[in-house]
């Protein structure tokens, strides 16, 4: 009997390669998949963690439209990419520039300047909200070359911005490998031809660097452009659960956490919010990716 | 081949791995623009490392030291550990870490081994569908996770398995992304080093696991680690998924310290000390995985 099965598995081996990506799509599926379809479904009907929902139609996006928090969250999700993309753009590229160079000891600075990206979020965010406290360090040494102490975590635009900086300090080293990894890439002799002509630096930088890595810029700003509208943690942590004064600070994913989860929550209307996600990262992408298409032209 | 010729290559690069400063081109460096890059080097050192120094010296200042001095104090004038102490008394930290510590363990072999089965079936098997499979998890990749939280949510009430561990594994268990990672290994073998053993007759399990397997250990520490890093850092989904004090992982309890011990300061930078320490001892350790293919060729110089 167990010898037959054996030859008869031996005989069918055509089965056995579903048998090795199985378990792979059954998570996939399940998990990213059916939650996705039932992501566009919901966003139609007036579901909540209990009740079943009813297909309404448009309703919950007529809502979207008149509901002021949506606004801001929108708001604060497009400001978060203005704000944040040109820098996690730029700032890694001139930090990729100074830790490429071989010189002793530069390993431990690579590596230290990474610890930030090692670190969770939460841990990020609690320093930085002791950091910026009223009376932590960066007003305690304000305060000492007298400036003054500033209210970064208590005025809804500075609260924002400095949630900004803060997502730029913790991706600075993740969008440094990925630029030392292209600049290995860029021909010497590029370098040495404009060396010989009389190039300085600057001029260096501008005409052969940025050309030689305009392709990993694009990538970086489409990669950037992308989590940072859908920013949460660190504003949830900096700004706290209702997105700080009069929730001005709320962001679009912190609305669908907030309106769809718990025993209460508006599954239907969160999903469809969710839509508006997943409509504006596919934008950004496609800008970005048609941006750089068109400079190649 | 003289033992000469055999030895002079060897000389050469142990005379080359001596410190010596020299830019991409193999030219030195001016003595003025090394101590410009040192400065600045310096600079982003102070930025990057110093708020999580502080913290660590926020974390071992007692009770009676005035942590709001200004000018500010850098080291704690009488180190204590006493903060430890209290973040366990406050909040059940060291199950917290066990529960962080579990998920994490149980991300990094799920990952693993899924994404290297799968990752197996769509570069080396053959049949038909295979297409199908990989368009699968290239779409699964492209989906946003906080696009389908709230569903993801609703599906885990759905298989009743919310508020609990598994529920907080479960959707990252087999990443697309890690399918990808592997299958792109896969596709980097020669296929010569199967041949040989599918003409001997073994299985495609056979040679998945004594052959391909072992040529890809490198992808699979990487695939490892940041299966590690991502579920011990992860915070959106377990504050979903997690309602029960009791069975929050390290994130969570964190920002539940945050919330409740908001006053003192020291209290949740030790709490915060705590989530960190481990992950920066992990990659201290795993440091070379982490700078894969980066720090070899060009930028060595």
């Amino acid at each position: 009997m167990a010898s037959s099965t054996v030859s008869r598995v031996r005989r069918h081996l055509p089965t056995s390669p579903w048998l090795f990506a199985a378990p792979g799509l059954l998570v996939v599926g399940v998990f990213v998949l059916y939650p996705f379809v039932s992501t566009l479904v919901n966003a139609f009907t007036d579901r909540r963690t209990l009740i079943p929902g009813r297909f309404v139609g448009l309703a919950n996006f007529r809502e979207l439209l008149h509901d002021d928090m949506f606004w801001i969250g929108l708001r604060n999700s497009a400001l978060y990419v203005l704000g944040v993309v040109p820098a996690l753009v730029l700032l890694p590229l001139l930090l990729a520039l100074l830790v490429q160079k071989n010189i002793p000891g530069i390993g431990f600075f690579r590596s230290a300047f990474y610890t930030p990206v090692v670190a969770s979020i939460v841990v990020v965010g609690l320093i930085w909200v002791w950091l910026l406290d009223e009376r932590g360090l960066v007003n305690s040494l304000l305060e000492t070359i007298g400036v003054g102490r500033v209210g970064f975590l208590s005025d809804q635009w500075l609260l924002l911005l400095s949630a900004m900086a803060v997502t730029v300090w913790k991706g600075l080293g993740y969008y440094m490998i990925i630029y030392l990894a292209a600049l290995a890439n860029v021909p010497r002799e590029l370098h040495e031809a404009a060396a010989v002509d009389g190039a300085g630096a600057v001029r260096r930088f501008l005409t052969v660097t940025v050309p030689a890595v305009r392709s990993t810029m694009v990538l970086v700003g489409a990669l950037s452009s992308v989590a940072a509208f859908k920013v949460f943690s660190e504003v949830y942590l900096m700004a706290g659960p209702d997105g700080g004064p009069a929730g001005e600070d709320t962001t679009l994913v912190m609305l669908v956490q907030r309106t769809g989860t718990g025993l209460t929550g508006r599954v239907g209307y969160a999903s469809a919010m969710s839509v508006v996600v997943f409509v504006v990262t596919v934008g950004l992408m496609l800008l970005v990716l048609r941006a750089d298409r068109k400079e190649e032209a | 081949m003289s033992v000469l010729e055999k030895v002079r290559p060897v000389r050469t690069p142990a005379a080359a791995r001596e410190p010596r400063a020299t830019d991409e081109h193999g030219r030195r460096i001016r003595v003025w623009e090394l101590a410009l890059r040192y400065l600045l080097l310096l600079a982003v050192l102070a930025l990057t490392v110093g708020p999580f120094l502080w913290q660590l010296s926020t974390s071992l200042k007692g009770p009676t030291e005035d942590i709001f001095s200004s000018p500010p104090k850098f080291l704690p004038g009488d180190p204590t550990l006493h903060n430890y102490q209290r973040v366990a008394d406050t909040i059940p930290v060291w199950d917290y870490a066990f529960n962080s510590l579990k998920v994490a363990a149980a991300n990094v072999v799920t990952n693993c081994v899924g994404s290297a089965l799968a990752g197996y079936a769509l570069a080396r098997l053959r049949y038909r569908g295979r297409r199908v499979a990989t368009l699968v998890f290239i779409l699964a990749m492209l989906v946003p996770v906080e696009g389908i939280i709230i569903a993801q949510f609703t599906t885990m009430r759905e298989l009743g398995l919310n508020n609990t561990l598994i529920g907080v594994v479960l959707p990252g268990c087999i990443g697309a992304m890690n399918v990808l990672l592997m299958r792109n290994a896969f596709l980097n073998l020669p296929h010569e080093i199967e041949e040989a053993a599918y003409v001997d007759g073994a299985n495609a399990w056979q040679r998945f696991l004594r052959i391909a397997l072992p040529s890809v250990k490198g992808t699979l520490a990487v695939v490892a680690i940041f299966a590690f890093m991502g579920a011990w850092d992860d915070f959106l989904w377990p504050l979903i998924v997690l309602s029960d004090p009791s069975k929050f992982t390290l994130t969570i309890g964190l920002n539940y310290l945050h919330g409740t011990f908001a006053n003192d300061e020291r209290v949740v930078a030790a709490g915060t000390v705590i989530a960190v320490a481990p992950l920066i001892a992990l990659f201290a350790c795993l440091q070379r995985y982490f700078f894969r293919g980066v720090g070899e060729g060009a930028v060595k110089g």
